[in-house]
Parts: structure tokens; C-alpha cells; sequence
């Protein structure tokens, strides 16, 4: 941190972020005052969510596969991608409906997570952080490609399974499709709350996490509980594939890249580990990535990520809720 | 009860027990005195599944336990109270008791946490704080508890009175001799606290850069002179 604090030209670093900020601060308040009502505010916020909601659920596999096995798995947006595609064949093929379609995606998602974690992972558990960590770039090109070879890389229109409702609620236009994912995702996250708080596996993902050592003096079997982590981070990552899918229309089998990479930025934004700060970090994340396209700089939503997570890294490198609420699965 | 002989345990590298050999009867308060590093961890470590040994049986209730899974061994009936007590720290005391029951299927769990509760009443007062809270004692405490909570046959207790005031450790000891009488069961205890951990124990060995060179009674381990120059203060 001393090394860091001597090489950054930290009044550089302010006088651009103060100008940016100024410019910023301009441009909304001249919107809040004549393009954008209080209305549109609250539209903005609402789409902002449910898109935060799809990278909070992706966020949240990447914080508890990290809190268990302390593995930034890389092929998690890959995981995300399947869950799309598992979904879309789902609905165009099979005709089945969003709901049906949804769990389906989330029950391939959860095997595939745990196939991954069996034949990759578990065997470099012993081994080093950095050889775990290329082994997940190499399965999430992996994936990508084997994808790609049985497949093709041609991209398909997801079905239209919500009727695209647009409601009226007080002067905001709000979509149906928004208020579906949005109402989804936080019962998946519910649920997830009530899975690793209440029930034994829950327990014993949380006490894996902690010490691993001391988890098997208790006799859990933690291979089993590891597995089942996955099983259930990679279920939620199938779940926001769909409900991408949904909201986006266009799913391609390199539609896991970017969304991975955000939703690992909203993971350390909210503080790695942390279940908690993955949903929250993720639905700033989605709040943010609007805004910046509802103020006319869509071109600039991607980067928009990855200036927090720089940002993050500078000054607050444990997350929102680092430190303090330790609470990791 | 458990015969351990000849096991060769390597950490990495390092030849951590070289052809230890002890045995626990049913029933008993054993202890393993030592040193830092003589192997004294590294040895219930191996005992409870956490190390395999290189070599060397390790029998209990007449049925080798080499290799087993730790969750088998914790079935078996075997708790290891690690040093550090390694409580989980971001879970409540409740919680940690509940944890320590894992294994276990059948319906008086919360029963048996009441009896924990009454052995460890300073627990029942804190049963809704985070552990990571509560002060040594009272984690050592919890540890314990939390032990037991399996229903072990054979509790592995490691150095329970590590960084603990003098008035705690005479507590916790205590509690040790309690709960090996009135639940009858059987207690490895190791410490380098040899004067509290003779005085408790029945039996004892003791152990030297991976080797056991001397063991007897409590009594005669006591008033042999090695003992008394190495570990009792003269």
C-alpha cells in the first residue's frame, strides 16, 4: 500500500475525478431539472434493478464459490451463458413455458456446476491459488469453444414467453418483463438466504468456509458441501441466463464474457465472500450501468463497470461490507 | 479402546511422529505431555482423519481407522477438540452446538445442547452472541461443547488450557474430569500444562521430537525426576 501511495499520481487521479464529477453532476441536474421528471428517475431505478438483479444472482455463485474454496471461477459466465441457451431450448423447442424453462435451466446449470468443480477443481485443492485460477480461464474457454463447435456461434432470438406488458404506475413506464425478473430474483435470493442460514447444508457451507480443518472435526463431509455450493451458485448463474435472455432478446455462446466479468465486479464491489455485498454490489452495478446509458453515454455502460472496480481496488479493496460483517459462505 | 503402533506421520517433508505406539483404555483420562513441536497435535491430527499416517496401525474398538474419512471417524464416536479451539466465529454459540451435532440423525439434539448448557452454564447466558465474541474461556468452552454434541465415546482434548488465566484453567480441568465421570467418556488430553494435566490423568506419555520416551502412571510420571527438571519445574 506504501509502494502504491509513492506511484500513483493521486492529484492527477482527483482533478480528473473532480472533473468528471462536476461534469457528471451537470449533466444530471440539468436532466432532473428539463429532460428527466421525477418519474423518469424512478424507471431508470426500476430497470436499473432488475438488470442489477440478473448480475447479483451471476455475483453471488462468484462470492460463494470464492468464500468456500477462496477460486475466482472464471467459467461461472459460461455457466450463465448454458442457463440462456438450456432456457431458450426450453421455450422454442420444447414449448414450455418461462417458469418450467427457468428450473430446468437452473437444474442443468446446478449439474454442470458441479461436474466442473469434480473434474476441474477438486483436484488442485491442494495446489496453489494461481494454477486454480488459470484452470478456470482454461474451462471457460473450454466451454466457449466446445460450445461453439457443436454448435455454432450464430446467436438466436430468445422467444417472447412474458407478454411484453408495459404498466403505468404513476407516470412510470414500467415493463412486465422488468417486474418479473425483478420479483424472481428476489425469490431466488430469499430462498438462497433461507438455504444457507436454516438449513444443514447451509450450516455446514458456512462452517466450510470459515475453516475447513474445523468443519471436519464436525464430521461434515466437505466435498459433498462444496459440490453442493456449486450446485447452487451455478443454479442462480442458469437463472440469470434466462431471465438475460428475456430481457435482452439475444443470447450468442460468448454472452457469458462480459456479464461474468460484471458480475465479478459487482462480487468485490460488495466485498468478495460476502453474500450480502454480492446482491447489493450487483444492483448498484445495474443501477449505475442505466443511469450512465439513460444520460445518452450507452456507449460508455461497459466501462462504467470497470471504472468501479478500479475504483474499488484503489481505495476500498474489501467491498462495501468488507471487514466488519464477515459473514462468507 | 484406541491402540495406536508404530505410526510414521510426514508433514510434507518433515518426519513429525516417528514410530509412536500408546494405547487408551475405556474409560480413562490419558495424557500426552510435551513440548512445542514434539508432535503432540500432529498426533491427534492423525487420529482424527485430518493426517494419514505413512505407516503404522491405528485400531479403535478392534477396527483399523488408517485412511477413514474424518466424517467416518467423527461417526465412529472419536471428537477432537483442536488447539486454538477454532470456533466459528461468525456463527452464534447456538449455532456452533448445532454444528457439533452434525452427524448425528436422531431427536434429542436439543436436548443434549440443554445439557451443555447446564455444564457450561457462562454458554447459556451467551447462547445468542457470535462466538467470535465471547473471550478464550469461553470459547474453550464452546469447543468443548461443541464436542460433545457428537456423543463421543473418545473426546481428543488439544492443550485446552493454552492462553487461559490460571482460574480458567482450573475450571475447564474440572469440567474435563466431569465430563469424563459423569458421561464416561474416555479422554486423550494433550498439554504442555504437564502439572495441571498429571493431576487429572490417569495415565500418561510423554513425547519428544516425534518419539514417546516415557510413559507410566500419572503418579509415577509425576515424581520421576526427568519429568519434574523437563516439564514441572524442578
Amino acid at each position: 500500500m506504501k509502494l502504491a501511495c509513492q506511484l500513483l499520481p493521486y492529484e492527477e487521479i482527483f482533478s480528473i475525478a473532480f472533473s468528471l464529477a462536476v461534469t457528471l453532476y451537470l449533466k444530471l441536474f440539468g436532466l432532473f431539472e428539463e429532460e428527466w421528471g421525477f418519474m423518469d428517475w424512478i424507471q431508470q431505478l426500476v430497470n436499473g434493478i432488475s438488470l442489477g438483479s440478473i448480475y447479483a444472482l451471476i455475483a453471488l455463485g462468484y462470492t460463494m464459490v470464492y468464500g468456500i474454496i477462496k477460486l475466482i471461477n472464471f467459467a461461472h459466465g459460461e455457466v450463465f451463458m448454458i442457463g440462456a441457451f438450456v432456457g431458450f431450448y426450453a421455450i422454442a423447442g420444447w414449448g414450455l413455458g418461462f417458469f418450467p424453462a427457468l428450473i430446468i435451466a437452473m437444474a442443468v446449470c446446478a449439474g454442470m456446476g458441479m461436474l466442473i468443480e469434480r473434474v476441474a477443481y477438486r483436484r488442485l485443492r491442494g495446489s496453489t491459488r494461481i494454477a486454480a485460477l488459470i484452470t478456470a480461464i482454461g474451462i471457460s474457454l473450454f466451454i466457449q469453444y466446445l460450445f461453439i463447435y457443436f454448435r455454432g456461434a450464430q446467436p438466436e432470438a430468445y422467444p417472447e414467453v412474458i407478454s411484453n406488458q408495459t404498466y403505468n404506475i404513476l407516470g412510470a413506464q414500467i415493463s412486465s418483463q422488468s417486474l418479473m425478473i425483478l420479483g424472481t430474483s428476489i425469490v431466488l435470493m430469499i430462498v438462497l438466504q433461507f438455504i444457507v442460514h436454516k438449513t444443514k447444508i447451509g450450516k455446514a457451507m458456512r462452517a466450510v468456509s470459515h475453516d475447513m480443518d474445523a468443519a471436519r472435526l464436525m464430521g461434515i463431509n466437505v466435498n459433498t458441501t462444496i459440490s453442493a455450493t456449486f450446485a447452487i451458485g451455478s443454479s442462480l448463474a442458469g437463472a440469470a441466463g434466462v431471465f438475460f435472455g428475456v430481457y435482452y432478446t439475444k443470447i450468442e455462446p460468448l454472452m457469458g464474457v462480459i456479464p461474468g466479468l460484471k458480475a465479478f465486479v459487482a462480487a468485490v464491489l460488495g466485498g468478495i465472500g460476502i453474500i450480502p455485498g454480492a446482491m447489493v454490489g450487483g444492483l448498484v452495478l445495474g443501477v449505475v450501468e442505466t443511469v450512465v446509458s439513460g444520460l445518452g453515454y450507452s456507449l460508455w455502460r461497459d466501462a462504467a463497470a470497470f471504472v468501479i472496480l478500479i475504483l474499488i481496488l484503489l481505495f476500498k479493496p474489501s467491498g462495501i461490507f468488507g471487514k466488519n460483517a464477515r459473514e462468507k459462505v | 479402546m484406541l491402540k495406536v503402533d508404530g505410526i510414521d506421520v510426514y508433514y510434507g517433508n518433515i518426519h513429525a511422529l516417528k514410530g509412536v505406539s500408546l494405547e487408551v483404555l475405556e474409560g480413562e483420562i490419558v495424557t500426552l505431555i510435551g513440548a512445542n513441536g514434539a508432535g503432540k497435535s500432529t498426533l491427534l491430527k492423525t487420529l482424527s482423519g485430518l493426517l494419514k499416517p505413512k505407516q503404522g496401525v491405528i485400531q479403535y474398538e478392534n477396527q483399523s481407522i488408517v485412511g477413514k474419512q474424518a466424517q467416518t471417524i467423527v461417526k465412529a464416536g472419536i471428537s477432537h477438540v483442536p488447539e486454538g479451539r477454532r470456533v466459528f466465529s461468525n456463527m452464534t454459540v447456538e449455532e456452533n452446538l448445532e454444528l457439533g451435532a452434525f452427524v448425528r440423525k436422531d431427536k434429542e439434539v436439543q436436548k443434549d445442547i440443554q445439557k451443555v448448557y447446564e455444564l457450561f452454564p457462562r454458554l447459556f447466558e451467551r447462547k445468542g452472541q457470535l462466538s467470535g465474541t465471547l473471550s478464550g474461556g469461553e470459547q474453550q468452552m464452546l469447543a468443548m461443547g461443541r464436542a460433545i454434541m457428537a456423543r463421543p465415546k473418545l473426546l481428543l482434548l488439544d492443550e485446552p488450557s493454552m492462553g487461559l488465566a490460571p482460574i480458567m484453567v482450573k475450571t475447564i480441568f474440572s469440567i474435563i474430569e466431569e465430563i469424563n465421570e459423569t458421561n464416561g467418556t474416555t479422554i486423550l488430553l494433550v498439554e504442555q500444562n504437564a502439572h495441571m494435566a498429571l493431576s487429572i490423568a490417569k495415565r500418561g506419555y510423554v513425547l519428544e521430537t516425534g518419539k514417546v520416551v516415557l510413559t507410566g502412571s500419572a503418579k509415577d510420571l509425576q515424581e520421576s525426576d526427568e519429568i519434574r527438571m523437563a516439564y514441572l519445574g524442578g
